[in-house]
């Protein structure tokens, strides 16, 4: 019917009403936009448009399995150890560890006490004796999802300390964290910062052995050989250091990069736990050399001279100050309790963002342009009205993209010419079929009518063909192509409503105004 | 207006389906070109899906020295490493190191060198790395969203329609896809995620023609029930075409706009874009409609609909 019933008009009018406000961010100024309200913000550009970095990271999960076995095996050892149970052959082999109890009648107590190391730790017992810890495999997903929650935590904390404007830090898939930073030019010391687990943990040196000896392969069980962080300055390459952790830097509070005797330097505090922790020890192995790690490297390994009881003290080693600064913010930040990878890395600088949008609404303009005298020389005062729809159509996506918070990259500005095309090939199957209804002797109106009925089956199936495409492109894609699959499907949804209703009305309202009584196209 | 319509044909009678044999053979020896080229030379993948490192370096010091810096990267020991003038100042290069053998933290070393090796007076606009871990997974996921999406496309027409036209949708937009896979194998242009968006813009377009002519086709079923099915595609390809021509040379123009205008980046784009217009209009008139001539389009649904339904010439009534 060419009679429009008020809700219809309403409608139109409220929908272009949003069109036109959500839109409106997007002539603003940066400054002007920033003292607009959070939901009327201009759409926000991806960062090949604005210029920034993108980083893929994946958490080393094996890493953080094997840290777990570890853990297992020193358990083990000091739960023996402690009640005095003899036992051979102990170790992490493949997913379990394994250790023997040598005497017969000491077996079950020893099971009672291994059971107690670690709930989730099942225990098999063999006949000769063995007995095989294995984590459960719900057991062994739970801690890794735990290790990428808190990667997640610690990148976003190493990242706020640093000050990036409007970082993004998102979880992707099973194991992996996606950065963005808008802005950022120079991806290197962010990825440096990254790319350190910062673990830190105080242990005694193991003075049973040297260094020398520990490197033909004879380490005592129960200590580890590591290297020297500051191989230069006199001091040994590497260091035989007990495997117990006297105080981990999970006990830190605080941590700022100071000076002493000139030399930068970086201060830490423990919590009251850690400060007590730190006192015990220091004052139960005075005189000893206390190495602190980090990273599995020995920063340094001072002497103790006398308890610690403040909870407080300083790592020297040969910093600059950028390096004490750095290595202070990650302390604060805390420890990774994996590495994390860069598995991919996209950075482009704002002046080629600048470039790129430039370019692409340019072309974007262009393209319009031509179309929309193209629209008149063909139809005539229906193609200007064909024109005005199309206008509201890239209005409507532009709004719809800013509400939703939707993020314009540049294959989305392609998608954007795409929808043009596909609106105004939606106006061409109206007009070309009034006119068909025209010549085969139909009045005006009834020629309007049945030129709109009809062709909306064709643009119906049409539109909808390219949306179940650019739903999975969608649901598939990634980067880029989401991007553009995005634009694409709120293009086609504005396309609908644009070619066929306000099309529609502005054509019906202009026949009757100016009493036309054949169609301006033919 | 004569001017409009000598811009558009209106009442022609061209007979398109005469032309199918010679419109298959173009078809065979399209497709079976492009799986040759596929097969024999490949795609030139750009770093999204082959791994790799991409720099777009700008000198601060006048025009580039190509010369040297070829020289200089190629000493790095990194394999292959291509370096290609861009713009119109002489200042940018695009500096392209191939995937290096190793895992993540390799190719991020390779940059560290290529960086200090090229030295200050450079600027980089964009660097890109991609390990090999993701590249793998990149040309998995895009080789999955083509295929779901053509499968989706035909399932949807089988509905909308008859499962007929289903088939021909699928082979006419299979038919669009793995011809412009063959461009850009013959043609040697990168191969990266951006295409992949521009091939399914090309399927999605492509499709949109189709249908508009299967509409144009089950209409016409409905109407002249005694017609041939020959002379009644060529009637639905006829009385379409003034909206084929009209709306492939908007699209055609805004294509062009994007060609010319739109910058380094949407340059593969673009040229995809531009053939998927050409071809996806040929397959929809050669392929898609001289199809449906080998299927019996009166039986089943489409007939019944049509008895049932008894339509003056004009169509049905207007309420």
């Amino acid at each position: 019917m060419n009679h429009f019933p008020k809700w219809k008009i309403a409608l139109v009018a409220i929908v272009s009403l949003f069109g036109i406000v959500f839109a409106v961010p997007n002539l603003l100024s940066r400054d002007q936009a920033d003292r607009m309200p959070h939901w009327l913000q201009p759409v926000s550009l991806g960062l090949d448009l604005q210029g920034g970095s993108y980083l893929l990271l994946e958490v080393d999960t094996a890493y953080v399995f094997r840290e777990q076995l570890t853990s297992l095996v020193e358990g083990v050892r000091t739960t023996l150890r402690k009640e005095k149970i003899k036992y051979s052959d102990l170790g992490a082999r493949g997913d379990q560890v394994s250790v023997r109890i040598i005497e017969a009648d000491e077996r079950a107590k020893a099971r009672e006490f291994l059971r107690k190391i670690d709930a989730e730790a099942a225990i098999e017992t063999r006949d000769d004796g063995s007995m095989v810890l294995k984590y459960s495999e719900q057991a062994v997903k739970a801690r890794k999802t735990a290790a990428i929650e808190q990667s997640l935590e610690i990148v976003r904390r190493r990242i706020d300390e640093l000050g990036t404007r409007e970082p993004s830090i998102q979880r992707q898939g099973e194991d992996r964290i996606v950065v963005q930073l808008p802005g950022v030019k120079d991806p290197d010391r962010i990825k440096a910062l990254l790319g350190k687990t910062a673990k830190l943990t105080f242990h005694l040196l193991d003075d049973s052995t040297g260094a020398d000896e520990a490197q033909k392969g004879r380490v005592p069980p129960g200590s580890m050989l590591l290297p020297s962080a500051e191989k230069e300055r006199g001091m040994p390459e590497s260091y035989v250091v007990r495997k117990r952790i006297e105080v981990g830097g999970d006990m830190l509070v605080d941590s700022k990069a100071t000076y002493s005797e000139g030399r930068p330097v970086v201060s830490f505090r423990f919590s009251a736990a850690g400060a007590k922790k730190f006192g015990d020890a220091t004052r139960e192995n005075a005189g000893k050399f206390l190495a602190i790690v980090l990273d599995e490297k020995v920063i340094s390994a001072p002497r103790i001279n006398e308890p610690i009881l403040g909870g407080s003290g300083i790592i020297s080693g040969s910093f600059s100050v950028q390096q004490a600064q750095d290595l202070s913010l990650l302390l604060r930040a805390g420890a990774l309790p994996a590495p994390l990878q860069v598995l991919e890395e996209r950075t482009v600088g704002p002046d080629l963002g600048a470039d790129s949008i430039q370019a692409g609404a340019v072309a974007s303009l262009l393209g319009l342009a031509l179309v929309v005298v193209l629209m008149i020389i063909v139809y005539g005062s229906l193609g200007a009205l064909a024109d005005l729809a199309m206008v509201l159509n890239l209005i409507l996506l532009l709004a719809s993209l800013s509400a939703l918070g939707a993020t314009l990259t540049l294959p989305g500005i392609a998608g954007i010419v795409l929808t043009m095309g596909m609106a105004v090939d939606a106006n061409v199957l109206i007009y070309e079929r009034m006119r068909e209804e025209q010549r085969n002797g139909r009045s005006i109106m009834s020629a309007i009518q049945a030129g709109y009925d009809r062709a909306f089956g064709t643009i119906f199936d049409a539109h909808v063909t390219t949306l179940v495409a650019a739903a999975l492109l969608f649901q598939f894609g990634s980067g880029p192509v989401r991007g553009f699959a995005v634009t694409l499907t709120l293009g086609l949804l504005a396309s609908l409503f644009t070619a066929v209703l306000v099309n529609r009305i502005m054509v019906v309202t202009w026949v009757r105004w100016r009493r036309l009584k054949t169609l301006p196209l033919a | 207006m004569q001017l409009i319509d000598r811009f558009l044909p209106h009442g022609t009678k061209y007979d398109f389906i005469r032309y199918r044999w010679f419109a298959f053979c173009i078809t065979a020896v399209l497709i079976i070109g492009s799986f040759a080229s596929i097969a024999i030379k490949g795609f030139n993948f750009g770093i999204d899906f082959a791994g790799g490192i991409l720099l777009e370096a700008q000198s601060t010091t006048g025009p580039a020295d190509l010369h040297g810096m070829r020289t200089t990267l190629g000493h790095l020991g990194l394999g292959e490493v291509s370096l290609q003038e861009f713009g119109t100042t002489g200042r940018d290069v695009m500096i392209r190191v191939q995937r290096q053998e190793g895992d993540e933290k390799t190719q991020m070393a390779a940059l560290s060198k290529v960086k200090a090796s090229l030295g200050e007076g450079f600027t980089y606009r964009r660097v890109e790395i991609v390990g090999p871990k993701v590249g793998g997974e990149l040309v998995r996921d895009g080789v999955l969203a083509v295929v779901l999406a053509l499968g989706a496309i035909a399932l949807y027409v089988w509905f909308r329609f008859e499962w007929q036209f289903g088939v021909g949708a699928l082979v006419s937009t299979f038919h669009d896809v793995i011809t412009t896979f063959g461009l850009f194998s013959i043609t040697g242009l990168e191969f990266n995620l951006t295409t992949v968006a521009a091939i399914l813009t090309i399927a999605g377009y492509s499709v949109n023609d189709t249908v508009v002519e299967y509409d144009r086709v089950r209409e016409n079923l409905r109407k002249f029930k005694t017609m041939s099915l020959y002379d009644l595609l060529n009637l639905a390809v006829n009385e379409t075409l003034a909206r084929t021509i009209l709306t492939v040379s908007t699209v055609f123009v805004t294509v062009l706009a994007l060609l010319f205008v739109g910058g380094e980046v949407l340059r593969g784009f673009s040229i995809a874009m531009l053939w998927g217009l050409i071809i996806g209009t040929f397959s929809s008139i050669y392929v898609a409609m001289p199809m449906l001539i080998y299927f019996n389009l009166r039986t089943g649904k489409a007939a019944e609909e049509a008895e049932a339904e008894e339509a003056p010439t004009g169509g049905p009534a207007a309420p």
